[in-house]
């Protein structure tokens, strides 16, 4: 075993707020997503050109950028509002608060494009067969649409978690204490470097590893039907 | 008969009447004033070159397409339109439109079955989140119906690991498995291989013969004049002949339905 200088519970800590940042930006992320794929599916011209700008903007910029811009744009933003509200007092946007809401417009942005690539791909057929057996459009978009968005959007989604999960260390910069930021930490008290870098790496390893296990088995399953065999 | 005034539907409509329905798309009229009328048991089919209109008419009854204008009544109910003004007609309550489809069962070409469920879910899904019954009768209703069409032993397969005729089949007992007052066939052999027509035809002779009202779209000319009561052939978003099937397909009094006939090119 690595000898780690008594900083292993300070990466354990820190692994699991990589894990609920992801989480929570993944939650936050596949509701933008679904907006963002609506928005851009509907027949109204602004919505379409909100979330065209949408995706643009995120795909135009490196994730760092908006990431500070958000953090410290957003900051000012709400303080602005506060004041504007009329309160004389401070407010702080938590590290965490900012960093998953970064992490999950940016991945929204990318989940826009999946989910309007899913929707699509379901055959029209699909749709004119439930309404025609007299259900209505929520009850055709629950039983028939988005099982079958799932199964064509899970693919793409997996690969944008990989990346999400990659993209938490980002996060380090605003001080969020996750597990890149608390590499850094103990490799700078110890002078071990390379040993807690490696530590770290492993980590985000056994995460990826893992992801890639569940994400191979819940294709599987929503592949059921499609495929021979 | 209950009175209904001027929404009263017309003579020999109780199953199904439509009247005077137009339907464009964007410049192209392929509706041009088509009424029609079913009673119950009657077994109509529609006939007609490709591009005649004859499934935008048939996608107009359950309201998958809406018409421009015209009136519709399923079982001697009237579907209430609004007018929208330049933008042609709307249904009035989205309530009423979604019960009445779930009377009317519809057949499509391209069978339609959901890909995400077995035969046994395609056929209770309807049942049990649309009328609502409980597991076991949507479940005993499924058995006899996939006994009736033969796939008993299919019931746990997902419908890309059946054949066309096998799906075409589970889609008719799907329609059936909501005891559907009307039943709309669009063109349901025309997506088969040759050789798996015969299968089909044979289960909708067989609901045919029990007395179900049903509309047809079809090409299938022989089974048509031998199944139907009545014809009807469309030529360009117009009713160009229409009686018994005696009459449409072996004494037409039109012209162009006679050359249609025998051109032979269906
Ligand atoms: N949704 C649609 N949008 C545009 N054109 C359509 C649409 N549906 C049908 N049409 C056109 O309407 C005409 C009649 O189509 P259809 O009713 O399918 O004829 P038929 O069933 O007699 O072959 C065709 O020219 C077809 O291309």
């Amino acid at each position: 075993m690595i000898e780690l200088h008594g900083y292993g519970p300070l990466l354990v800590d820190g692994a699991w707020l990589t894990l609920r940042v992801a989480f929570a930006s993944l939650a936050l992320g596949l509701v933008f997503g679904i907006i963002g794929a609506t928005a851009k599916l509907s027949n109204s011209v602004i919505l379409r050109g909100a979330a065209t700008g949408y995706t643009a903007i995120v795909r135009g910029l490196p994730e760092l950028v908006l990431l500070l811009i958000i953090f410290y744009g957003g900051t000012q933003l709400v303080q602005d509002i506060w004041r504007g509200l009329g309160n004389e007092s401070h407010v702080d946007i938590k590290p965490f608060i900012a960093g998953t809401f970064t992490l999950a417009f940016v991945f929204g942005a990318y989940a826009t494009e999946v989910f309007r690539g899913a929707i699509l791909a379901v055959p029209k057929g699909q749709v004119e067969a439930a309404y025609a057996v007299g259900m209505g459009r929520l009850q055709m978009f629950h039983r028939v649409m988005l099982p079958q968005v799932w199964r064509f959007a899970l693919p793409g989604l997996g690969n944008l978690w990989l990346v999400l999960l990659k993209d938490t260390s980002l996060i380090s910069v605003i001080n969020l204490n996750e597990l890149m930021y608390a590499s850094r930490a103990a490799a700078g008290k110890t002078h071990e470097p390379f040993k807690f870098y490696l530590a770290a790496a492993i980590i985000y390893l056994a995460f990826t590893i893992v992801s890639m296990i569940v994400l191979q088995y819940s294709e599987r399953r929503s592949q059921r039907g499609v495929r021979m065999g | 008969m209950t009175q209904y005034g001027g929404d009263q539907f017309p003579d020999g409509g109780n199953a199904l009447a439509v009247e005077d329905l137009h339907k464009s798309f964007g410049p192209l009229e392929v509706l041009k004033g088509v009424s029609a009328t079913a009673g119950e048991g009657d077994v109509l089919s529609i006939i007609g070159a490709s591009g005649s209109g004859k499934s935008t008419m048939l996608r107009c009854i359950n309201l998958l397409e809406v018409p421009d204008a015209g009136r519709i009544w399923v079982g001697g109910e009237l579907i209430r339109m609004k007018n929208k003004g330049r933008k042609g007609l709307a249904p009035e309550s989205a309530r009423q439109v979604d019960r009445i489809r779930s009377t009317v069962g519809m057949v499509f070409q391209g069978f339609n079955l959901w890909t995400h469920m077995t035969v046994m879910q395609n056929l209770t899904e309807a049942p049990l989140h649309v009328l609502k019954l409980s597991r076991a009768e949507a479940r005993e209703r499924a058995e006899a119906l996939l006994e009736r069409v033969g796939l008993t032993d299919k019931r746990g397969h997902y419908p890309a690991h059946l054949s066309g005729g096998q799906q075409q089949r589970a889609a008719i007992a799907r329609a059936l498995a909501m005891e559907p007052q009307l039943l709309l066939f669009d063109e349901p052999t025309s997506a088969l291989d040759p050789e798996l027509v015969g299968e089909v035809l044979k289960v909708i002779r067989d609901i045919a013969e029990e007395g179900r009202t049903m509309i047809m779209v079809t090409h299938e000319m022989a089974f048509a004049r031998e199944v139907s009561s009545k014809a009807m052939f469309l030529h360009d978003g117009r009713v160009e002949e229409e009686g018994p099937p005696a009459q449409v397909f072996d004494a037409p009094r039109s012209e162009r339905c006679r050359q249609f006939l025998a051109a032979g090119e269906f």
